[in-house]
């Protein structure tokens, strides 16, 4: 059984940005390890042949004209935000430069 | 039909269907107010013990429906689905009106926008009445992972109306509505229709633009309706389908005509009834699948049974697929542009203490196994494999739709089962979605059918599947397949499982 370790389910949580505690993140372990147990069939498939599929429609670069168009109004979007300032989204410090 | 106007004509008319309802409304013979009260008053009625709205629009569908008589009144055309009252899963944007998810995380933003199926409604004339209940970014198969409480089976109350879609497919199961929009990715779509005794279509991929649907897995996402009849849904489906610029996934088409052969028949229509699943489902959802089958072949029909056995590889590639495609999408709520924000010292931890807060136990489930399945050293080895995987669902389907026309399979691997019943172990309630999402991963079509009750007097849905851009055939079979069955089987269901 393919069994995630604590560690290794911190670091996911920290990529995933999600602060979770360390009972959640046991428990999440469990229940990881249980998925992954189950869907190991795929993992362990032949397909060495086998062209991956990201999409079921054979698009490519779907693109418009490069005109401007109307777009969202700032004010309606910076209403819908939980801290602006100067007309722009407001947020807690970014890390400083030694992390 | 018995009074021309008011409350009982409102309410035949309701019962009638979404095709009754826009040609009464189109003639003159009721106004969309009439209409609109009596779909209000049988919501305020059963809500409360049904639970299938986060949001009533009471107010805006009344200025809608005023449009739509103003219109009727001035001979102007007021659109092809006048005066129909229609419920809009809550993960569908809506201007102005609270889009949730049903997740804390969006609990009263207002989108700035509306869907393109939105405003394809609302230009024909349908009138949105309410924001329904699902399973927290349509994460789930029972609605039991809404934060905002589950919603309730209308033929028992004690059961759950499947999921991801609940809300919409109780509501139209209820009879409050004639007709709603869900969302499919797994079968959300297919298996609450299945549990609720109504028609679901999920459509090909790229035939119905995405553009306003709150994203979950993007390659699988697709917007279907429902309504207790083949053409119904199929008439609200027509209106929503088409090409959309704002949907760089749509297909770069007008919208085809899914009514024109509904009647037609299956007379030598080449059917296959799939073998794979019959294993995992109870009995009376496989004798569904092959009573249909045989009404079908009594109707002159070709029908074989075949197996398929890639469809089990379905499984165990979405559950890599979905949740890592969500967990790039569900990136964005961060706190920082809109939605709920918990503080921090720093940004980082804002967003942490944010997603962890507003994020309910499925919804960081998905996140996790997703985040894991794309970080290094496991990209190829789950999300790698699972996409060839996905190649190989493709190719099967090809290969049986060389042979057959539609295939038929059960729905479901169960009818609707107890709150709480599949939640102590997550992979119990993903095995909900057994039949349901090979054709999610291979981007084709599918339909479910009310066909019959099982023991405990449950609906047990039948599906249909077809090729890619096959709604018309796979719409002319399940209509087959709806006449072979006894009314029963299907909804409207007075909350509580009586009947009429």
């Amino acid at each position: 059984m393919e069994r995630i370790s604590l560690d290794q389910v911190r670091h996911v949580a920290r990529l995933a940005r999600l602060a979770l505690s360390d009972d959640e993140l046991a428990t999440l372990a469990v229940e990881l390890s249980a998925l992954l147990d189950h869907v190991d069939s795929v993992r362990r498939l032949e397909t060495a042949d086998v062209p991956p599929t990201a999409h079921p429609l054979p698009l490519s670069n779907v693109l418009r004209a490069d005109e401007p168009r109307p777009c969202l109004d700032r004010e309606v979007v910076l209403a819908a935000a939980p801290a602006v300032e100067d007309h722009r989204f407001q947020v807690p410090a970014i890390l400083g430069e030694d992390r | 039909m018995t009074a021309a106007s008011g409350p009982a004509a409102a309410g035949e008319l309701l019962d009638a269907g979404t095709a009754a309802v826009a040609a009464a409304v189109r003639a003159g013979e009721i106004t969309a107010t009439e209409v609109l009260e009596e779909a209000l008053e049988r919501v305020r009625r059963h809500e409360e013990s049904l639970h299938c709205f986060n949001l009533v629009m009471a107010d805006e569908a009344a200025r809608a429906a005023e449009a739509v008589d103003t219109a009727v009144a001035a001979g102007r055309d007021p659109g092809r689905l006048a005066g129909v009252p229609v419920a809009l899963k809550d993960n569908l944007c809506t201007n102005g009106i609270p889009t949730t998810c049903s997740s804390k995380i969006l609990e009263g933003w207002r989108p700035p926008y509306d869907a393109t199926v939105v405003t394809r409604l609302r230009e024909a004339g349908a009138i949105a009445i309410g924001k329904t209940n699902l399973d927290e970014f349509a994460m789930g198969s029972s609605t039991e992972n809404s934060a905002f409480g589950p919603t309730h089976n209308p033929w028992d109350l004690s059961r759950v109306p499947g999921g991801s879609s609940g809300g919409t497919s109780a509501a139209v199961a209820a009879g409050l509505v004639p007709v709603g929009l869900g969302s499919d990715t797994g079968g959300s779509i297919r298996q609450p229709a299945s549990l609720c005794g109504v028609v679901g279509i999920k459509p090909t991929y790229g035939l119905v633009s995405r553009y306003g649907l709150i994203a979950f897995a993007s390659s699988l996402d697709q917007i279907g309706t429902f309504a207790p009849r083949v053409a119904d849904a199929a008439l609200a489906l027509e209106v929503i389908a088409g090409h959309d610029p704002a949907d760089s996934t749509s297909f770069d088409r007008p919208a085809p005509s899914l009514l024109e052969s509904l009647g037609a028949g299956v007379e030598g229509v080449r059917i296959g009834v799939i073998d794979d699943f019959l294993d995992d489902v109870a009995p009376s959802s496989a004798k569904a699948a092959d009573d249909a089958a045989e009404a079908l072949a009594s109707a002159g029909a070709k029908v074989e049974r075949v197996s398929i056995p890639e469809m089990l590889l379905g499984l165990p590639a979405y559950y890599i697929i979905a949740p890592a495609e969500a967990s790039s999408n569900l990136a964005r709520y961060d706190g920082v542009r809109y939605g709920l924000r918990v503080d921090g010292p720093d940004v980082e931890t804002m967003n942490a203490r944010t997603r962890a807060a507003g994020f309910g136990r499925e919804v960081r489930r998905r996140v996790m196994i997703g985040t894991y399945a794309l970080s290094a050293g496991y990209y190829d080895a789950y999300y790698g494999q699972a996409q060839r995987a996905r190649t190989l669902v493709i190719r099967a389907f090809a290969a049986a739709y060389e042979r057959f026309d539609v295939l038929l399979s059960p729905t479901t691997p169960s009818a609707a089962f107890a709150f709480g019943a599949k939640t102590e172990n997550p992979i119990e309630m993903y095995l909900s979605d057994l039949c349901t999402i090979p054709s999610d991963l291979s981007g084709d079509p599918a339909v479910s059918v009310p066909f019959a009750l099982d023991p405990d007097g449950l609906p047990v849905g039948v599906q249909v599947l077809a090729p890619a851009l096959g709604e018309p055939l796979m719409l002319q079979v399940a209509a087959a397949v709806e006449a072979a069955a006894p009314p029963s089987v299907r909804g409207p269901v007075t909350p509580g499982g009586h009947h009429g």
